[in-house]
């Protein structure tokens, strides 16, 4: 059976999810209480601009005009219009991406540093003390809020012993590695508890699986059966583990980065909801989606290309 | 175990009996994991309810004469923040809220999410489909992020902050309840029930559901988690509770401040959380456990 037979299903499942995301995002708006032209424009209304959000929205038409009009505006790239930074609200989110997909992938990196040699040994010496210390040490990280820790890292690591800085995103490739290490490694933190926990079941399952039991009645050196088929299999466990879990990732980058005061779109979408400004929370909510929506695709495909028993399994 | 392993079949023998003895250990271990999570979890009920009965100050009132004063002062055990309101008292009315959360929180999404699952799962075809469409949305966002819009417009306050998690939260539990339905319709004592000719909702509410619920209580420990830390989370960014309302998230946001002088502004309620986090946790594991030790 062709290993990617599922994906046409995939695809247009991720279309209706699209679709789906443009609603949701499109009623967001509609959950303002009283008018919405009087709440976008706060303290800079005026009668002119309130009859220009009107018409732009499509106020005073149906309801279905009003989708089929955010969405061909959205066809283009226009998001809305920002009166607090008098600016496109498209143009106030590109200008906030960087930070925030620098800290996700950097998070994502120090997480599997972190997790996957304690997962993997957790896994193979169960009651070890890996294990031990590692369930214990877990359980207290994922139970913290992340946002409290990161305080409890700067008071720690910049106040007390000035190891790194407390704020700021630092200029240069390396800057940005040295300024955000303390931002990704609290969101890697509770991140971990998640995977350390898979990779452990993982290496578990894979451990009791008959074809470990025939490579090693063949005679293949142990080592070489841990290598090639336990942690091989228990890699591609964690694989999806990562795209169900993006949405905490992200989740975590968004307190984090208030914490750190750091210039990335979860600031952005704070102090844009603390200034009512209503175009740029909706552009985020629907940034953020969609970017989930297609990486669990490419999750999904990654595996399917990995493990030919998945493309099977998927979209069932 | 070692790297060395013998491959004779009495040592694949050894291996599987130590296996088996080793779970039977471990369940006796958990069943005292989950005691001593319930215990915990009751001590912080029974704290928050008594607060009037276990600290005589108000968490509200401010006294200017005793700003910043840090823990084992007399009468501020967890000593005062910046307006000279004693912490203690804070913590206890607060976890209130954070509790009401917990529990208000998790319990709405559960019921609804496993009854979506249970018959998204059962009736299966195209209302499957569309059911499990509406589900595969919501999972696209990111949990944060929506709830943060919802609140956004719809005002920041503690009952918009659970109609917030109302609306994206149940969708975990409709996936996990599905995926159990699914297999469970297959299975012989479901088969047995429909060919008696038990109704739908009988089949569904009285043979597959208490076969299995455990995934889904599993979760909603799991979840709770989650919750306390999000109520916390909003709270933190201003988008939850409201000062001068002693939630624990908005505690650690108006701490944030005097972190240089006096670190147990924040360090108090985050350890509340973190406590409450805790007993969750060790309930889970120990239901999980026994749960599935129950199990074949």
């Amino acid at each position: 059976m062709n290993r990617f037979g599922t994906l046409p299903r995939r695809l247009f499942h991720t279309v209706i999810a699209l679709f789906g995301i443009t609603l949701v995002t499109f009623f967001l708006l509609r959950l303002i209480p009283g008018d919405p032209a009087l709440a976008i424009l706060g303290s800079s209304y005026t009668h002119q601009r309130a009859v220009a959000i009107d018409n732009f929205l499509g106020l005073n038409r149906p309801i279905w005009t009003q989708y089929g009009l955010y969405m061909g505006r959205l066809f283009h790239g226009n998001m809305g219009f920002s009166f607090f930074y008098d600016e496109p609200a498209t143009t106030v989110i590109l200008q906030h991406v960087a930070p925030t997909v620098f800290l996700i992938v950097y998070a994502g990196v120090l997480a599997a540093l972190i997790s996957f040699p304690i997962g993997f040994i957790s896994g193979l010496r169960r009651g070890g003390a890996v294990d031990q210390t590692g369930r214990i040490f877990f359980t207290l990280s994922f139970a913290m809020p992340p946002f409290w820790l990161g305080i409890i890292f700067i008071l720690l690591f910049s106040v007390h012993i000035h190891a790194f800085p407390i704020s700021g995103f630092g200029a240069g490739f390396i800057g940005h590695l040295y300024y955000l290490f303390l931002p990704a490694l609290t969101i890697a933190l509770g991140f971990s508890t998640v995977l350390v926990r898979s990779l452990r079941t993982a290496t578990i399952s894979a451990l009791q699986a008959e074809f470990v039991d025939t490579a090693r009645m063949k005679g293949i050196p142990w080592r070489q059966v841990l290598w090639r088929h336990v942690f091989r299999i228990a890699i591609l466990a964690v694989v999806a583990v990562y795209g169900v879990n993006l949405a905490y990732l992200v989740g975590g980058t968004v307190l984090v980065e208030n914490v750190f005061s750091l210039p990335g779109l979860g600031t952005l979408l704070v102090s844009s909801v603390n200034d009512r400004d209503y175009p740029v929370v909706q552009g985020i909510t629907l940034l953020f989606a969609v970017i989930i929506v297609c990486i669990n695709l490419l999750t999904d495909m990654a595996q399917a290309a990995l493990d030919p028993r998945v493309g099977q399994e998927i979209g069932q | 175990m070692s790297t060395a392993w013998a491959a004779s079949p009495s040592d694949l023998l050894m291996r599987a009996a130590t296996k088996a003895a080793g779970r039977r250990r471990s369940v006796t271990r958990r069943r005292l994991t989950l005691i001593v999570g319930l215990v915990l979890l009751g001590l912080a009920i029974l704290a928050v309810l008594l607060a009037p009965v276990l600290v005589s100050q108000n968490p509200t009132t401010i006294d200017p004469l005793h700003p910043l004063a840090p823990p084992l002062t007399p009468d501020h055990l967890l000593g005062t923040d910046q307006y000279g309101r004693d912490i203690l008292a804070r913590i206890l009315y607060g976890g209130r809220i954070d509790l009401a959360i917990a529990f208000g929180a998790t319990a709405v999404t559960l019921v609804f999410g496993t009854l979506y699952g249970l018959v998204s799962g059962y009736v299966g075809g195209r209302a499957d489909s569309v059911m499990m469409r509406v589900v595969d949305v919501v999972f696209a966002f990111p949990f944060l992020v929506l709830i943060i819009a919802i609140v956004a417009m719809l005002g920041p306050s503690i009952f918009n902050m659970f109609i917030a998690i109302w609306i994206t939260s149940w969708v975990a539990y409709a996936r996990i309840m599905r995926a159990q339905a699914v297999v469970a319709k297959k299975q012989q004592y479901v088969l047995a029930a429909r060919a008696l000719g038990y109704s739908r909702p009988r089949v569904m509410f009285r043979h597959i559901l208490p076969n299995t619920a455990s995934a889904v209580i599993i979760f909603s420990m799991v979840d709770a988690v989650g919750n306390i830390i999000l109520a916390a989370s909003l709270g933190f960014l201003g988008l939850g509770a409201q000062p001068p309302s002693p939630e624990w998230g908005t505690m650690i946001a108006d701490g944030q401040n005097y972190i240089l002088t006096s670190w147990w502004l924040v360090a108090m309620p985050g350890l509340a959380v973190l406590y409450i986090g805790i007993s969750f946790a060790l309930i889970g594991d120990g239901l999980a456990d026994l749960l599935r030790a129950g199990q074949p």
